[in-house]
């Protein structure tokens, strides 16, 4: 189901994302990945329908984002990158960014 | 290293912490430019602790890629002979994609083809944690699984890092933590970055049998190619594709301009781009049969000599994509040889600055001389407008689908008579062409 990001954009709305469809979820699941114990990147409160967070749902590489029904966005944690690319696209305003606790997160085997 | 044996030398480093009051340098982060920094150090006997965030040095590092050893063969002499690198880059090419064919160039000659190599394919996790191993053989500690929250500053001096808690000090910080630089950043040396001076890169580890990948890139032995892609690959947004072959697996991926990416009207996403570009016939049918193993994303600095940070402070130094220095000149792209180089001088300004045991801003400021003196600043100045010349939209999808079309026009043979070449030409270059081409040209000579 397709939705309008406001800026004249299309995007994916609910469960359903374009990501998916491209067996994004296991290309994530190559990868060596060690949960923590908490979300390292959160929406800050009260922003989750600021118009920059929509951008992370095309920019984020591990198609992390997604905007729900009520146009709000939301962000899944596990198969995070850390590539930094969300900080870049969307801002500090919106997000509480920072790295997962040492020992956590993405393991890259390759690199 | 094991994972055995982190919790020994963090035991260790804890008992020696007791007894030494501080140490010489702490490096946050072991990249390239820390491991590189912690190396020279070591190897002047400073007291230096790495800190790295990953379960290993390389566990959270990304790169294309390749390296190119030219520039920074003399900085770290003995340590070619035994790195783990992949395969020499003896084959270059370049595909210019449009929409419905491709045009390739492909150059090799006797300077690629020659020891010494000038470039090599690298992964990073395998990379750096044999650099890691060196580092730590030349005397410094370093210790894994640990993130560095903050700075200490004392008296306006940055003295020491926070990590999980405990309070680490040192004469000197180097913030070699990646392009995001969050350590940087609480020091007070740079704000968070702007979207037009990043880009994306992700890729993907496509293991491939060795004697495939030979058969299919033309290649002897171990030799290796590498491709540079652009047009159709990024639907006109600023950036492009790469391949670089490794051992026994190919690094298969795009790059695009953050801001450009935002901007675009086609909002494509970055995951789509990748898997489109995969299923492209020209490079469908070179990684037929390969599996892939890993798939990772990184953002890159590509801003140039405008978007590097401030590289040193009172206490601290700014080493590698955490000060910027990684350069997008469109025919190539290069980060790892500027972290290490950076990683080196940062190592050289301490030194300097020990002499006279004074680490203020004054004392490191000896860094961005030996820099300017260096290939990296003289990069990066002589190199300081290719982000507008690579900025202009037109060569991500005008003159790619221009060359194509064109070239679709020499060589069709058609049923009735083939008109003369120089009028096919012409047709496709008329005056309004020209003109805009002789613009843009003068962008391009910028670089």
């Amino acid at each position: 189901m397709a939705g309008n990001a406001g800026d004249g954009r299309r995007y994916e709305k609910g469960d359903e994302t374009v990501t998916d469809t491209l067996g994004l979820k296991a290309k994530l699941g190559l990868n060596v990945f060690k949960p923590g114990e908490y979300r390292h990147i959160n929406v800050k409160p009260g922003m989750e329908k600021d118009p920059r967070l929509k951008r992370a749902v095309l920019v984020c590489p591990a198609g992390l984002y997604s905007v729900t029904q009520d146009d709000k966005v939301e962000l899944t944690i596990d198969g995070c990158l850390e590539c930094g690319t969300c900080r870049i696209a969307c801002g500090t305003d919106v997000l509480d960014w920072d790295y997962p606790p040492g020992g956590t997160g993405i393991q890259y085997r390759f690199g | 290293m094991g994972t055995i044996t982190v919790p020994i030398i963090l035991e260790k480093l804890k008992e020696g912490y007791d007894q030494l009051e501080k140490f010489d340098v702490i490096v946050v982060g072991g990249g390239l430019a820390g491991l590189a920094a912690a190396y020279t150090l070591a190897q002047h006997d400073l007291e230096v602790l790495v800190l790295e965030r990953g379960d290993y040095c390389g566990a959270k590092n990304l790169t294309g890629g390749r390296l190119y050893i030219n520039p920074i063969r003399n900085l770290f002499p003995d340590l070619w002979q035994k790195a783990p690198l992949e395969r020499p880059i003896v084959r270059e090419g370049v595909m210019i994609m449009a929409a419905e064919g491709s045009l390739a160039i492909n150059y090799t000659g006797a300077d690629l083809a020659s020891e010494p190599y000038q470039s090599y394919s690298v992964l990073r996790a395998k990379f750096d944690r044999w650099f890691a191993r060196e580092v730590e053989r030349q005397g410094a500690a370093i210790v894994t699984k640990t993130r560095v929250s903050d700075v200490i500053i004392q008296d306006g001096q940055v003295c020491g890092v926070r990590a999980d808690g405990e309070e680490l000090r040192a004469d000197v910080v180097i913030a070699c933590d990646g392009v995001l630089s969050l350590i940087a950043e609480k020091a007070g040396l740079r704000k968070p970055g702007n979207a037009k001076d990043y880009a994306v890169g992700v890729k993907e580890v496509i293991e491939l049998e060795a004697g495939l990948i030979e058969e299919r890139f033309g290649l002897e032995g171990n030799e290796g190619a590498a491709c540079l892609f652009m047009g159709a690959v990024t639907k006109g947004i600023f950036g492009g594709g790469f391949l670089y072959t490794n051992q026994n697996s190919l690094s298969l991926g795009i790059v695009v301009g953050i801001s450009d990416l935002i901007a675009s009207e086609s909002a494509v996403s970055i995951p789509a781009l990748l898997e489109e570009f995969k299923q492209r016939p020209e490079i469908a049918r070179l990684i037929k049969d390969g599996t892939s193993v890993e798939y990772g994303a990184h953002v890159i600095p590509e801003g140039g000599a405008a978007a590097l940070t401030r590289l040193y402070g009172p206490g601290i130094l700014v080493a590698g994509d955490a000060a910027g220095f990684a350069m997008n000149i469109g025919i190539t792209v290069r980060g790892m040889e500027y972290a290490m180089a950076s990683g080196y001088y940062a190592a050289q300004a301490v030194l300097k600055a020990r002499e006279k045991n004074d680490y203020s801003v004054q004392a490191l400021s000896s860094y961005e001389a030996l820099l300017k003196e260096s290939f990296v600043m003289k990069d990066f100045l002589n190199f300081k407008n290719a982000p507008l010349a690579l900025s202009n939209p037109r060569l991500y999808s005008h003159y790619p689908e221009l060359i194509n079309d064109i070239m679709a026009d020499l060589y069709s043979v058609p049923a009735g008579q083939k008109e003369r070449l120089y009028p096919t030409i012409r047709k496709y270059l008329n005056w309004r062409e020209m003109l805009a081409m002789a613009g843009d040209m003068r962008k391009v000579m910028k670089l």
